[in-house]
């Protein structure tokens, strides 16, 4: 292990709150407001980490533990992307279901916390956190699986790594698929906008929001950071397709990675400033669609 | 050549998948735009040099499926008011992973298939999966205007396997097969518009009742 993959896991963490920050500047420059300050969300993190917490009396150890189990988990599985371009900190055959695993573990456990508090918006939110993402799981892992078709290796780091970039003149058609599958995926397990409306605070119509209702002070303050920490593995993974970086020196990998996050934030909001939120019986149909697309890219692989 | 028209047969599947999924009549119209101008620009990519044969053949290809079949179909939803399709036999869910099937279908019936060298392996499952996914449409809409729409899918499918012997069927037969289509649509367009005169309604289920 040399050290550019924790140097770059650390940028990771830096950068991760500034990604919904940039989301949200295109959205409000494009419809012609001006918009919260880029770097609002390290203002609001400190803002809630010195504030005290609330627990409602109805709340269990499960509602306290979630922030933690949130954010630990998408540390953990943030280890196993190669997120320099190059080599995860950690690889073994086929840690790609541990990453899908370590994601699916957070969201249980949010979901946990939800149910605990005993309300029935936040009840409302986790039924409908599932749902989406019993779609989203099955088409992360055929993207997974076509990943592994093109470039015959079974581990994060060699399907995002050195083997991909040999394999785009040969795949390209698939992997293009495969990056636009694993985009939908992004704004569906972010709860951005054809899918849920990030800045909607209508209980009835959200559905992340939602859960996190009564979680306050440090403990919303980890899960915001978990929500845009998880938006930037998200980033990274369509990232690591789309522009291939094993190649490249160090500083110039760090630097196209930084680039590459800032135009999928932008992307993000340009998506959410094009569209409107899909109603809720039509979002199944989008991830169908995403999962009908990596399927398409696996069958191609395939013949 | 070879890579631009590998995408373009890919694009066509996608355009299957997304005629598949959208219930606006219009969109399902646009798709089907997007497929005629995909299958115009095929036959001058797949062709080993540029001829007269094969530009003429995009060219009329284009015109038919592009502009004109997709105009009057334009009309006849306008005329006959409808807009989408509310509640299809078979859900939209559904039938978008019955499209994924058949394209899965499609690649492994092909691959097994004893062919001679194609300029273009995937042209042949690229076809099939288009037949099938416009039988698909066909076969699981109410309305009669879409339906229209599954059978232009269905011949688009022909047309690509026609495209694999292109250098032996003369041209004559193949503007024939453009024109018989044409007027199929044609004629399909005006008895669409009549039974909707008639009945104040396009859903095919309810013309098995028998009316005065």
């Amino acid at each position: 292990m040399s050290g550019s993959e924790l140097i770059a896991l650390g940028i990771l963490g830096v950068v991760a709150p500034a990604l919904p920050g940039i989301a949200g500047k295109t959205k409000s420059l494009l419809t012609g407001r001006r918009g919260p300050p880029v770097l609002q969300l390290y203002a609001d993190l400190r803002k809630l980490l010195g504030k005290g917490a609330v627990y409602s009396r109805t709340t269990t150890w499960v509602f306290r533990a979630a922030p933690v189990v949130v954010l630990v988990t998408l540390f953990v599985a943030a280890l196993l992307l190669p997120v320099d371009g190059r080599e995860a900190p950690a690889r073994f055959t086929g840690d790609l279901v541990a990453f899908a695993g370590l994601l699916a573990l957070g969201r249980f456990a949010l979901v946990l916390a939800g149910l605990d508090t005993g309300s029935s918006f936040e009840g409302l939110g986790a039924s409908r956190e599932v749902t989406i993402a019993s779609f989203a799981e099955p088409a992360l892992l055929l993207c997974f699986i076509a990943l592994v078709l093109v470039t015959g290796d079974l581990s994060l780091s060699g399907m995002l790594g050195s083997p991909l970039a040999a394999a785009w003149p040969r795949a390209g058609a698939s992997l293009s698929l495969v990056g636009i599958s694993l985009f939908v995926l992004l704004l569906a397990e972010n709860s951005r906008v054809p899918v849920d409306d990030p800045a909607t605070h209508l209980e009835l119509t959200m559905i992340h929001e939602v859960i996190v209702l009564d979680h306050s002070g440090p403990d919303l303050a980890l899960i915001l950071y978990g929500s845009a920490f998880k938006l930037t593995l998200f980033g990274v993974l369509v990232l690591g397709v789309f522009v291939p970086r094993a190649g490249l020196s160090t500083p110039a990998a760090l630097a196209l990675l930084v680039a590459g996050l800032g135009v999928v934030a932008v992307a993000v909001g340009v998506v959410e400033s094009a569209m409107a939120r899909l109603r809720l019986v039509r979002v199944p149909q989008l991830l169908v669609g995403a999962g009908a697309l990596a399927l398409f890219a696996t069958i191609l692989q395939l013949a | 050549m070879r890579d631009a028209a590998q995408i373009v047969l890919l694009l066509i599947v996608l355009s299957d998948l997304a005629i598949l999924g959208t219930s606006r009549l219009s969109s399902c119209i646009r798709g089907l735009a997007a497929q005629g101008v995909l299958l115009g620009l095929l036959p001058v990519l797949i062709a080993p040099q540029l001829s007269i044969h094969a530009v003429s053949l995009a060219l009329g290809t284009m015109i038919v499926k592009a502009v004109v079949l997709p105009w009057f179909l334009a009309w006849a939803i306008r005329e006959a008011a409808v807009r989408r399709e509310i509640e299809p036999i078979v859900g939209f869910i559904a039938s978008q992973l019955l499209g994924a099937l058949a394209v899965g279908l499609a690649f492994a019936i092909a691959s097994r298939l004893p062919l001679p060298a194609l300029p273009q392996p995937l042209l042949v499952p690229v076809s099939l999966a288009t037949l099938m996914i416009g039988f698909i449409v066909l076969t699981t809409r109410r309305k009669a205007l879409v339906q229209v729409v599954g059978y232009l899918i269905l011949e688009n499918g022909i047309y690509l396997f026609g495209l694999t012997q292109t250098e032996s069927v003369p041209f004559l037969i193949e503007l024939g097969v453009l024109l018989d289509v044409f007027v199929g649509v044609f004629i399909m367009g005006i008895v669409v518009f009549h039974i909707n005169r008639e009945f104040d309604s396009l859903d095919a289920t309810r013309l098995t009742e028998l009316t005065d």
